[in-house]
């Protein structure tokens, strides 16, 4: 496969993964708001997002102090900047625009279809639609990656789609746990609301029923933390991506590429013979911190590897 | 802009009865109300926006594309017109590879003194590069598209051969693909020739030219990228020859041998379908700012070690000045009589065409020699006074520069547009494939200028496409027996 093809498909899925699980994100805010909660405590969940995306900068350049109103429309609609919802569903079908050769047409002109009717979402549009427009972000990368393994053929191709898609999602999944971390509203006063709250990243990650199947047991940010990283059974969880990650990696691999399959391995490691609470012995964000920066360490590896081949080589 | 005469019109006799060939058609047609055709207007609009058979628009915001407005009511063909139009085709293009392979080797036409050498020598388009090369089949122009128009009487003739990159054969395929889509009882009632191999026979003739001694040749589709106006249809022949899309980026030489960068490592390419002109192909040797191409690739293709369709030069043959010698060529080189005639054509450098031309400038029709696209043409009947003075300048300035042409009636064909049914200008472009043997698939891209009165198809200029359908040569089946 071209190395170009690769890179494409790769950006492709990653776009779209982002696209989901900054709904999921924003999805939680919502659900948030719904909880009797003080207005400087959803100011400050919301400050926490935008710190746990790397957005907080880029928000703050644009509109100064945060408002919930603001934060929603910059996270999910902002043209201007590439981290927006719309943005990365544009990026999404620009990249299946540049390999529509090599996908199945149903996977682009499911890609299109969703990058056309985004065009009709934005800031303007009244509050009551925007459930709705979390909705249907998460329903077309649920029909975009059932019509790709409903049709992709198993081969390179499918290999660097699971690539991308499986290293965005450990990294918005530890994004995730993130925010709700440096939320001060996240550690409630009293149990109860601890609880609801962190039921509520549970429900928005779709993971709620699977985490009361799992543990028959209160929600506590504790509980919540270990499943969404140990589990290898979940799909949303780090643990199962980086299996993924792993056996994709190993489909595709090169000459250049063993050091990358090592270093997935190594990471990979942690987590299926690690103990939680040896891996956040310092505190769960030091280890979330550290943990994506390894991943954008693999990131850059595959880049090298298999998607920009330098020289002539 | 007025027709100066009366046109010929594909469906309709003068009388206003349907033709013999399109009776079964039209009959159909009439009997479609207005609000049906209109939603399989809207309907064909939103199928090729969801499928992205869209082109981008220069010069507008990044990211603007647009649609080639599609009319719903087809061009039909009878077999037997068909047949001799195929035929002129074939004899046509034949020819033209006789002349550009004689041009790169003896240039025997040019010292039995039938076109004067300078016209070819000093022309832009003649590659020295190409001088003594031999190629696989001696095949230069692979891939041709013809654009014919019918003349008053209804006969066809050639308005222009396109040589370099021909495009506008994936509309041939997706418009049909869109008719079956939207009107699949008319494909089933009315025998028409399928045009849907196509890619076949392109990827079949693109191996068939790989070099001496390759057995399973690697074929790659070269494109200038996503933001090319064409990019649709790279991608989309692409597919359709499960080949790989590739960039200039995506390829290099070493030891005059190409090779694309694959996830596995380089691997070996031995024939270039490219959809770049030739000035952007290399750019150690032509344009040396290009960032399109592939260092190299000359020297590759110089030494025997990759193909590339269409050939390096074959510009040459497709000029506007040098399209007055076809029909000479066909004679020259197949001693044969030319089946399809070009259109009466003046060439300005020479005086008493000159003279002429400038008597009768608001008759006529003068076109730039290199222009392309319809850009930098003048429509005679059409101009106003302004711009008849500016050309006559321009002619005066650089005869050699420009050709001229009576201005053409071009046929009409009945077209869905705001208020109903109406007459529309139509020329065709055929595909005509050249590989072990010549190929024409049985359609072409029907193109309409949508604008009443207009005689400018291009699609930069407001004009859209139609399917093609040729007939097939058993009588249709009538619509009582189905």
């Amino acid at each position: 496969m071209l190395s170009r093809t690769a890179d494409h498909l790769y950006w492709m899925s990653r776009y779209l993964e982002r696209a989901v699980n900054l709904a999921r994100m924003i999805d939680a805010h919502q659900r948030l708001a719904l909880l009797p909660r003080s207005p400087d405590a959803v100011l400050q969940g919301w400050q926490a997002t935008l710190v746990s995306l790397g957005l907080d900068d880029a928000y703050r350049e644009r509109h100064g102090s945060v408002t919930a109103r603001r934060a929603f429309d910059f996270v999910a609609f902002d043209r201007e900047h590439p981290g927006s919802i719309l943005q990365c569903l544009r990026a999404a079908r620009e990249n299946a625009r540049a390999v529509r050769g090599t996908i199945t047409s149903d996977m682009w002109e499911t890609l299109n279809t969703t990058y056309l009717e985004s065009l009709s979402f934005g800031a303007s549009m009244p509050e009551s639609g925007r459930g709705e427009f979390l909705e249907w972000v998460k329903y077309r990368a649920h029909l975009t990656r059932g019509i790709t393994s409903g049709t992709l053929l198993r081969d390179e191709a499918l290999h660097f789609t699971n690539i991308g898609t499986f290293l965005e999602r450990a990294d918005n999944t530890t994004r995730m746990l993130e925010a709700r971390w440096r939320d001060p509203g996240g550690r409630g006063e009293r149990l109860v609301e601890e609880a609801s709250e962190w039921a509520v990243l549970l429900r928005a990650m779709s993971a709620f029923e699977m985490f009361r199947r799992l543990y028959r047991d209160s929600v506590t940010p504790q509980r919540v933390t270990e499943m969404l990283l140990m589990r290898d059974d979940l799909p949303q969880g780090v643990h199962r991506c980086l299996d993924e990650l792993q056996a994709n990696l190993a489909a595709v691999a090169n000459q250049h590429s063993r050091e990358t399959l090592r270093r997935a391995g190594e990471l990979h490691a942690q987590f299926h013979f690690g103990r939680f609470a040896d891996l956040c012995a310092e505190g769960v964000t030091t280890f979330l911190d550290r943990f994506q920066a390894r991943l954008r360490d693999l990131g850059q590896r595959i880049a090298n590897d298999f998607l920009v081949p330098s020289g002539t080589g | 802009m007025p027709s100066p005469r009366l046109a010929y019109d594909e469906m309709l006799e003068p009388s206003g009865a349907p033709r013999a060939h399109c009776r079964q058609y039209y009959d159909w047609l009439r009997e479609q109300p207005a609000e049906h055709l209109a939603r399989k207007r809207a309907e064909a609009d939103a199928l090729f926006h969801r499928v992205g058979i869209t082109f981008a628009v220069y010069g507008e915001t990044a990211g603007t594309e647009r649609l080639i407005p599609f009319d719903i009511v087809p061009r039909i063909l009878p077999a037997e017109e068909w047949a001799l139009l195929e035929q002129g085709l074939k004899q046509r293009v034949r020819a033209l590879n006789a002349f550009i392979a004689d041009i790169y080797h003896e240039q025997r036409i040019l010292r039995a003194g039938r076109i004067p050498p300078e016209q070819i020598l000093c022309n832009p388009q003649y590659r020295p590069e190409m001088q003594g090369l031999d190629l696989p089949g001696g095949i230069y122009a692979h891939i041709s598209g013809i654009d014919v128009v019918r003349d008053d009487a209804g006969r066809f003739c050639v308005l222009e051969d396109n040589l370099r990159v021909p495009s506008g054969v994936s509309y041939m395929l997706e418009n049909r693909k869109m008719m079956m889509r939207l009107f699949p009882e008319l494909f089933a009632r009315d025998a028409i020739e399928p045009v849907e191999h196509y890619p076949d026979v392109l990827h079949e003739n693109l191996r068939s030219v790989a070099p001496d001694g390759v057995t399973d040749p690697t074929v790659v589709l070269l494109t200038p990228g996503a933001y090319n106006s064409a990019y649709f249809e790279h991608a989309f022949l692409a597919q359709q020859m499960g080949i790989e899309l590739v960039e200039g980026q995506d390829l290099f030489v070493r030891d005059a041998v190409l090779y694309m960068r694959t996830t596995q490592g380089p691997e070996r390419v031995d024939v270039v379908y490219r959809r770049l002109d030739d000035d952007f192909l290399d750019p150690l040797s032509f344009r040396p700012e290009s960032t399109l191409g592939v260092p190299g690739l000359l020297t590759a293709y110089r030494a025997g070690h990759v193909s590339i369709a269409n050939a390096i030069g074959t510009g040459v043959a497709d000029d506007k000045s040098v399209y007055p010698y076809v029909p000479e060529m066909v004679r020259f080189y197949l001693g044969e009589e030319p089946l399809l005639a070009n259109v009466p054509t003046w060439v300005l450098r020479r005086a008493d065409d000159r003279a002429y031309v400038l008597a009768h400038l608001e008759e006529l029709v003068v076109k730039e020699v290199h222009g392309a696209g319809g850009y930098g043409m003048l429509i005679g009947p059409a101009a106003s006074r302004a711009q008849l003075e500016e050309f006559r300048a321009r002619i005066a300035a650089h005869p050699e520069r420009y050709i001229a042409q009576p201005t053409l009636a071009l046929s009409t064909s009945p077209t869905l547009v705001a208020a109903g049914l109406a007459p529309r200008h139509i020329d065709l472009r055929p595909f005509v494939l050249s590989g072990r043997e010549v190929t024409v698939v049985p359609g072409g891209l029907t193109r309409v200028a949508l604008r009443e009165g207009s005689l400018v198809v291009n699609s930069s200029q407001g004009g859209g496409t139609k399917d093609t359908w040729v007939l097939g040569a058993a009588p249709p089946v009538a619509l009582a027996a189905v």
